[in-house]
C-alpha cells in the first residue's frame, strides 16, 4: 500500500477509535473492515496500541500529580512523611532543575556551535576543503531555539520519571557498521570527533548508547562499542571484510541514514578510481550518490564484502565520494592488539572473511545487511 | 449519616478518575497516614511506604476511571488491602521478611484487580521503554499531538516543517517506529 493511503488510514482508525467520526463514516469503515482483513487487523492491533499509549499518558499525569501532592501535604505537616533529606533530596533536585540543567546545557552547545562556526569562517580554506565530510550536522538554529522555548513553556508541568537516562540532544550524525556482532562498530573518526556523548540506533530506531574505543584521525577510522546493558549480541554478521583492491567499474553498493527522517537508506555506484582524493592511496574512489549522514557507511561488492567505509565527497562533483579501503581497518586492528592493555572487545575481535551472503541477491542482501547498519548519534 | 459517607466517596472517586487534583488530595490526605503505618510497622522505611501508597492509588485510579468500583467496601479498605498485598510481595521480591505482621485494618479481596495492575504496570514500563528508546525528534513530536494534543500546525511551526502535511507524514512514520519498538517486545 502507497505511503499516504497508509497515513489516511492511520488517521481514520484513531478517529474511529476516539468515536470521532459521523455515524454515515463509520459505517462505510465499519464496511471497509468486513470486507478488508488487513485493515481490520490493522485496526485491532491500533486500537490495543492506542489504548496502551492513552494509559501511559494518563498515568504519567497521575504519578505527577501524586509526586505534587506528596511534597504540598509533606511540607504542610498534614502526613506524617519525613521532610526529605539527603540522597532523596537530592534526587528530587535533580529531578526538579533537571530540565534545566539540560536547557543550560544545549544554550551552552549552541554557543560552542556558534564560536566553531565563527573560528570556521575566519579559517582560511585549504585544499582539502574542497572534500566534505558527510558526517550531518544539525544546522537549523532557529528550530533548536523555538524547541527550547517549548520547552521551557513545559517545564512547569512537566514529569520524566526516569532520573537514570537524562534527556540528550544528539547534534550531528552518522553511520556505523558492526565489525563484531557482540557490539563493536566502526565509523569515520570524522563523525565522533568532538563527541561527549555517542548513541548508535538500530534501523528499527531503538537507540543504545556506545562509547568511542579507538580514534585514528589520519585514517579517519573510530571504532565503538556498544555499552547499553539493553543490547542483545546479533548472529555473527553476514558480511565479509575484503583486503583486495576493487577494479575499475566494479559495482558497489551502501546503506546509511543520509535521510532526515532517520530511516535507512540504500545507494549504489561503482569504483571509479583506485586512489582516493589528490592520489590518497589510503581510500578510492567511487561513483555513488553520498549525502551527509551516510560518512561511516559500509562499501560492499557483489559478493558481499565489505571492500571500504565511506568517508567523504567531492563538493564540487555531483556523485563522487570517497571510501578508506578494508585493508586499513586489518591494519588498524593488528596495530592495536600488538599494542596490548586495550578494550578486550578489540582483543578478541576477528574479522570476518568469509560473507555468507555471496550467493543472495541483492535485495536479499541488503535485508540481511540492514540489521548491522546503526546510526550515530553525537552530542 | 452512613449514607452521607458513601456519596462522599463516590463524588471522591468521580474526581480521581477525572485526576481532578482536589479529590486526589483529599484521598491522599485521609488514607497515607494508615499506609504509611502499615508498611513502616512491617519492617519498611517512609520511602517504601511512599512507592507502595502510589501504586496502590494507580489501582485505585484504574478501578475508578474503569467505573467497575463496586462501593461493598469503603476506599480506606480498598486501599488498606492493596497496599498490604504489594508490600508482601515487595518484602518477598527482596527477600526481606517481617517475622509478625502487624496488621490493624479489615481487609476485601483484591487478586483481580491486582493481577490486571500488574499487566497493565509491564504495558507502562514497556511504553515508556519505547518512548525512551524513540529519539529525537520523533519522542517530542509524538508526545506534542498524543499527549500534549497539540494541532499540526502547531507541530509544523514548533518543529520547524515547512507545513503541516509534512509534519503529518513526519509524525506518521514516527508512530510506525514506535509501535515497532512497542510490539517487537509486547508479544514475548
Amino acid at each position: 500500500m502507497h505511503e499516504h493511503d497508509n497515513i489516511l488510514l492511520t488517521e481514520a482508525v484513531e478517529r474511529y477509535i476516539s468515536g470521532e467520526m459521523t455515524p454515515d463514516e463509520r459505517l462505510h469503515f465499519e464496511n471497509l473492515r468486513k470486507a478488508d482483513s488487513e485493515i481490520d487487523q490493522m485496526v485491532v492491533t491500533h486500537t490495543l496500541f492506542m489504548q496502551r499509549m492513552n494509559r501511559y499518558n494518563e498515568w504519567q499525569k497521575f504519578h505527577a500529580s501524586l509526586n505534587e501532592i506528596h511534597t504540598d501535604l509533606a511540607t504542610q505537616g498534614t502526613i506524617d512523611s519525613p521532610a526529605r533529606k539527603g540522597k532523596a533530596r537530592l534526587a528530587y533536585l535533580y529531578n526538579r532543575y533537571k530540565r534545566v540543567a539540560s536547557i543550560a546545557a544545549s544554550i551552552a552547545g549552541l554557543t560552542a556551535l556558534l564560536v566553531s562556526a565563527i573560528l570556521w569562517s575566519v579559517t582560511p580554506k585549504s585544499h582539502n576543503a574542497q572534500i566534505e565530510t558527510l558526517s550531518k550536522k544539525f544546522s537549523s538554529l532557529e528550530n533548536k531555539s523555538r524547541k527550547q522555548a517549548e520547552e521551557i513553556n513545559s517545564l512547569k508541568n512537566s514529569h520524566t520519571p526516569d532520573p537514570k537516562t537524562p534527556e540528550i540532544t544528539y547534534s550531528s550524525r552518522g553511520t556505523s557498521f558492526m565489525i563484531d556482532s557482540k557490539g563493536l562498530l566502526v565509523t569515520n573518526a570524522h563523525v565522533i570527533q568532538n563527541a561527549t556523548n555517542v548513541a548508535v540506533a538500530s534501523n528499527t530506531g531503538t537507540e543504545y548508547f556506545a562509547e568511542v574505543v579507538y580514534t585514528d584521525p589520519v585514517r579517519d577510522i573510530a571504532l565503538l562499542k556498544i555499552t547499553d546493558k539493553d543490547f542483545k549480541p546479533l548472529p555473527p554478521v553476514p558480511y565479509g571484510f575484503s583486503r583486495k583492491m576493487a577494479d575499475l567499474a566494479e559495482p558497489v553498493f551502501t546503506m546509511g541514514y543520509p535521510r532526515e527522517d532517520e530511516e535507512i537508506a540504500y545507494t549504489q555506484g561503482y569504483l571509479s578510481a583506485k586512489t582516493g582524493f589528490n592520489g590518497d592511496t589510503l581510500s578510492c574512489q567511487i561513483q555513488i550518490s553520498a549525502n551527509r549522514g551516510n560518512s561511516g557507511s559500509p562499501i560492499l561488492n557483489n559478493e558481499g564484502d565489505v571492500i571500504g567505509i565511506l568517508n567523504g565527497r567531492q563538493k564540487d562533483q555531483e556523485g563522487v565520494a570517497f571510501f578508506i579501503r578494508s585493508k586499513n581497518l586489518y591494519n588498524i586492528l593488528n596495530e592495536v592488539k600488538g599494542k596490548g592493555k586495550t578494550d578486550t572487545t578489540i582483543q578478541s575481535v576477528k574479522l570476518n572473511t568469509k560473507s555468507s551472503i555471496i550467493s543472495l541477491n541483492r535485495t536479499q542482501q541488503a535485508k540481511k545487511i540492514q540489521d548491522y547498519v546503526f546510526m550515530v548519534k553525537v552530542s | 449519616m452512613k449514607e452521607t459517607v458513601l456519596e462522599q466517596e463516590i463524588l471522591l472517586l468521580k474526581g480521581l478518575a477525572r485526576n481532578d487534583k482536589k479529590s486526589t488530595e483529599e484521598i491522599y490526605k485521609q488514607h497515607y497516614n494508615l499506609i504509611q503505618a502499615l508498611v513502616v510497622n512491617n519492617n519498611g522505611t517512609a520511602d517504601d511506604a511512599r512507592d507502595i501508597f502510589q501504586e496502590a492509588m494507580v489501582v485505585l485510579f484504574e478501578k475508578a476511571r474503569s467505573g467497575t468500583f463496586e462501593l461493598n467496601c469503603q476506599i480506606k479498605t480498598y486501599l488498606y488491602s492493596v497496599a498490604k498485598r504489594l508490600w508482601l510481595k515487595k518484602l518477598q521480591q527482596q527477600s526481606r521478611f517481617t517475622e509478625e505482621w502487624n496488621d490493624a485494618g479489615s481487609l476485601v479481596r483484591v487478586d483481580d484487580d491486582l493481577e490486571a495492575h500488574e499487566q497493565k504496570d509491564q504495558d507502562y514500563n514497556l511504553m515508556h521503554h519505547s518512548i525512551q528508546h524513540l529519539g529525537e525528534p520523533c519522542k517530542s513530536l509524538l508526545e506534542a499531538f498524543y499527549f500534549k494534543k497539540k494541532s499540526m500546525q502547531e507541530i509544523a511551526e514548533a518543529f520547524g516543517y515547512t507545513n503541516s502535511e509534512n509534519a503529518k507524514t513526519q509524525k506518521y512514520k514516527c508512530l510506525m517506529r514506535l509501535k515497532k519498538i512497542f510490539f517487537s517486545q509486547y508479544k514475548k
